[in-house]
């Protein structure tokens, strides 16, 4: 299938559509975690291929997308636009969606419905923590109520919002702590009552997120209708320089295909650059899919995956791959050795433009902190900058570690190249604000008493994931959304800047 | 102060036995539809079930329930409000009004009366003027990617709160699509041309809806629109909904229990 070879960008090349043999093709793999105990069980992904004279057609190809979606489906074979029951093997939801999911549970299956499976559950209280909007604490208690009477395995609660270091069970930001807590495995199915639960996509399964009606269906049948999406194919080559990040990555291709580019979609990820990622940096992409409309995106797995998830799990995975004939709706080629720092103008994601240009922008305040560019190599990447330029930030910098353990990283791995400085001593060196609680945060506003929160018509640079109107707090607020490099390179000047000007 | 030791372990193989799951596979031969329309499986939450947390459906004018009717005779009239490209969740309703869970009416008030409070202030025209909890527009007439942003339902819950009873937008972002049909909030239409420049808020719509597609009239301007036709999301909506429709196909089995 060919496609129009049309590039308005010197770095991109939207080739058409043909096999381009990629090493890995239908070869699968069974990974077992080598701390676990024992179960033998193989199960294969495909049925056995059918040879062409004993059925007179050739059994198609499929994505990664495709063949995860087909083996939940109990099927052999699964084309775009089938709909099918395809079964879920994790749910997630937190504080502001978790009570209308379970009520409309109950409201469906009864009152006295029991869930479908207490250990595939995973409750993440993290939008609306640090507050005293009653409303708010009130969402954290019924989610406690409902686990409770369920009996959810993963419930990471919060009693005393004082000290969030005084509970030991809750985690924060629902799609970080999801891969911490070995939550995330390939060749799985993740749905949760988020739009960026597309992150998981990192780990080579298949993760969307849902409203509220179609989690209170999971909830009860561990089951969801699905449509399978058509596969967008982004080839990512080339040495990554020293002063980008995935976040410039997925800013870029979000800037190339705009806010509806990918809509229904399943965009995947691969090239030599996605291998040399590190498994946050690969979140960091597959997080903001939703930005372009994805439906869900995806990584094929490999050893960095599975290091990172059998130290953390021992569940049992199996990764699979798209084969070499299947069939991929676009794809799009980086030559990511020539591309640069990149920003989102207010007010779209796909509102591109390059750091450098926007140098006179004035910027009246920092952000680092969200699912995107609030886990502990974000804030590792800021410290190093902060660290080789050695000045003091010029306008209020606010630092919302995603997570507990990313808390508990930034005030005690030391920092490479900083002579065995953490990041937290970085950080108070150049100015910037106590590291705060983690939960969501501001990157979506929230009640008005939420920590940094954009109250006023402000320039803010923020590393988190979406700018329309309002996004923080202020309709007239005015969101530049980067990289945390690009992130520290702004506070330290006051102006949008290219964090070249300090790590070169 | 050191952290307290977590008590959860981090993610275990399942440690229960269960038995095998009661569902049934669907066959599915049926839902192979190859329109290029997107197809958003939801559910629609039934009120007749007489629960208490009832979410009304968006009713059109003659919808035969739990029959085998299509929508060959759905209508709906009133005034539009226009809005243009890319209108996000947080603009039809601001992420700090998410603490509201609507179960009861009072809480349903009050999100329609933050329905569409998002929206910059450019736009002079509110679609629920202050102290009021319903719209006078029961209409949205939209351009691209309608409802992109966030997966909350919140937000075709809170128009369908403020009285709008359809959608007409060029495109939509996908989770709010799939979760209007779901909640039955708002009715979900594309339309073929960019009616969003053609239409001023204000005008008086009538919107009749047929298999084949829908027709949209602007009896303002006396223009009308080919609308699209509903889709895959077809055979959901005709069953009421995703749990209507599962336990019709008997993937899940009838209530005993409301």
């Amino acid at each position: 299938m060919a496609s129009s070879v049309i590039s308005s960008s010197p770095f991109l090349c939207k080739s058409a559509q043909k096999d381009l043999g990629f090493p890995k093709s239908s070869q699968i793999s069974v990974h077992r975690c080598q701390k676990r105990a024992i179960s033998r069980k193989i199960v294969s992904v495909m049925a056995p291929q059918r040879s062409s004279s004993a059925t007179g057609s050739v059994k198609t190809g499929m994505t990664m997308t495709e063949k995860i979606l087909a083996k939940a489906a109990e099927k052999s074979q699964v084309v775009p636009g089938d709909n099918i029951w395809v079964n879920v093997d994790v749910l997630m939801t937190h504080d502001v969606c978790g009570p209308g999911a379970f009520g409309i549970f109950k409201r469906e299956f009864g009152e006295k419905a029991k869930v479908w499976d207490p250990e595939k559950i995973v409750v993440i209280p993290d939008h609306y923590i640090f507050t005293t909007d009653k409303r708010a604490n009130r969402n954290v208690d019924i989610m406690r109520e409902h686990c409770r009477e369920q009996n959810i395995k993963y419930f990471y609660d919060i009693t005393d919002l004082g000290d969030f270091r005084a509970n030991p069970d809750y985690k924060g930001v629902c799609h970080v702590a999801l891969a911490q807590e070995g939550h995330c495995r390939p060749g799985e199915v993740l749905l949760g009552t988020d739009s960026h639960t597309c992150t998981a996509g990192a780990f080579g399964q298949f993760a969307t997120g849902i409203g509220n009606t179609d989690a209170g269906f999971v909830l009860g049948t561990g089951k969801i209708l699905l449509k399978v999406p058509p596969t967008m194919r982004f080839i990512l080559d080339g040495e990554m320089p020293s002063y980008l990040q995935a976040k410039d990555l997925i800013l870029q291709i979000i800037g190339e295909i705009s806010v509806a580019g990918a809509t229904y979609k399943t965009m995947e990820f691969s090239g030599t650059t996605i291998e040399s990622l590190t498994m946050e940096e690969r979140m960091t992409l597959c997080n903001m899919v939703v930005e372009a409309g994805g439906k869900n995106g995806v990584i094929p797995p490999d050893a960095t995956t599975f290091n990172y998830v059998e130290n953390r799990t021992s569940v049992p995975f199996e990764p699979v791959y798209s084969d070499g004939n299947a069939s991929f709706i676009a794809d799009y080629r980086f030559d990511v050795s020539k591309l640069e720092p990149v920003v989102a103008k207010p007010h779209s994601p796909d509102n591109r433009a390059l750091a450098r240009e926007c140098k006179d922008v004035k910027i009246d305040r920092v952000y680092i902190g969200s699912c995107t560019g609030g886990k502990t190599e974000d804030f590792m990447a800021a410290a190093k900058l902060f660290h080789a330029a050695g000045k003091q930030v010029k306008v209020p910098t606010f630092l919302v570690p995603a997570t507990q353990k990313v808390w508990m990283d930034v005030y005690a791995l030391p920092v490479p190249g900083a002579g065995g400085k953490t990041c937290a001593q970085i950080f108070e060196e150049a100015g910037c604000d106590t590291p705060t609680s983690p939960s969501c945060g501001a990157c979506l506003g929230g009640p008005a008493d939420t920590y940094a929160r954009l109250n006023e018509p402000q320039v803010c640079v923020s590393t988190t994931n979406r700018n329309f109107p309002g996004r923080m707090g202020h309709k007239e607020g005015q969101i530049y959304l980067v990289s945390p490099y690009t992130a520290a390179a702004s506070a330290l000047t006051g102006h949008v800047t290219d964090p070249r000007e300090f790590l070169q | 102060m050191a952290s307290s030791l977590p008590t959860l372990s981090r993610a275990l193989p399942s440690s229960s036995s269960k038995p095998p799951s009661p569902l049934v596979p669907f066959p599915s031969p049926s839902l192979k539809i190859t329109t290029s329309t997107p197809f958003i499986p939801s559910s629609i939450s039934l009120s007749s079930r007489g629960a208490s947390f009832a979410i009304p459906r968006a009713t059109p004018a003659s919808h035969g329930s739990g029959s085998d009717e299509t929508l060959a005779k759905t209508t709906f009239h009133g005034l539009c409000f226009v809005l243009k490209d890319n209108i996000d969740t947080d603009q039809i309703i601001p992420a700090d009004k998410a603490t509201i869970f609507p179960s009861n009416q009072q809480e349903r008030d009050e999100i329609a009366s933050n329905a569409l409070s998002g929206l910059p202030d450019f736009h002079t025209t509110r679609f629920v003027e202050p102290g009021e909890i319903k719209s006078k527009y029961s209409i949205i007439i939209s351009g691209e990617n309608f409802g992109c942003g966030s997966s909350r339902e919140h937000a075709p819950v809170c128009l369908g709160a403020a009285g709008a009873k359809a959608v007409v937008a060029q495109t939509y972002a996908r989770i709010f699509f799939r979760n209007s049909v779901a909640t039955g909030e708002v009715f979900p239409l594309e339309s073929e041309v960019r009616v969003c420049d053609e239409c001023t808020t204000g005008d008086t719509v009538t919107i009749e809806l047929r298999d084949s597609g829908g027709l949209l009239t602007n009896h303002t301007t006396g223009k009308q629109y080919k609308l699209k036709a509903i889709g895959d999301a077809g055979p959901v909506i005709d069953a009421g909904g995703i749990f209507a429709y599962a336990r019709k196909v008997g993937m899940i089995p009838s209530p005993s229990v409301a």
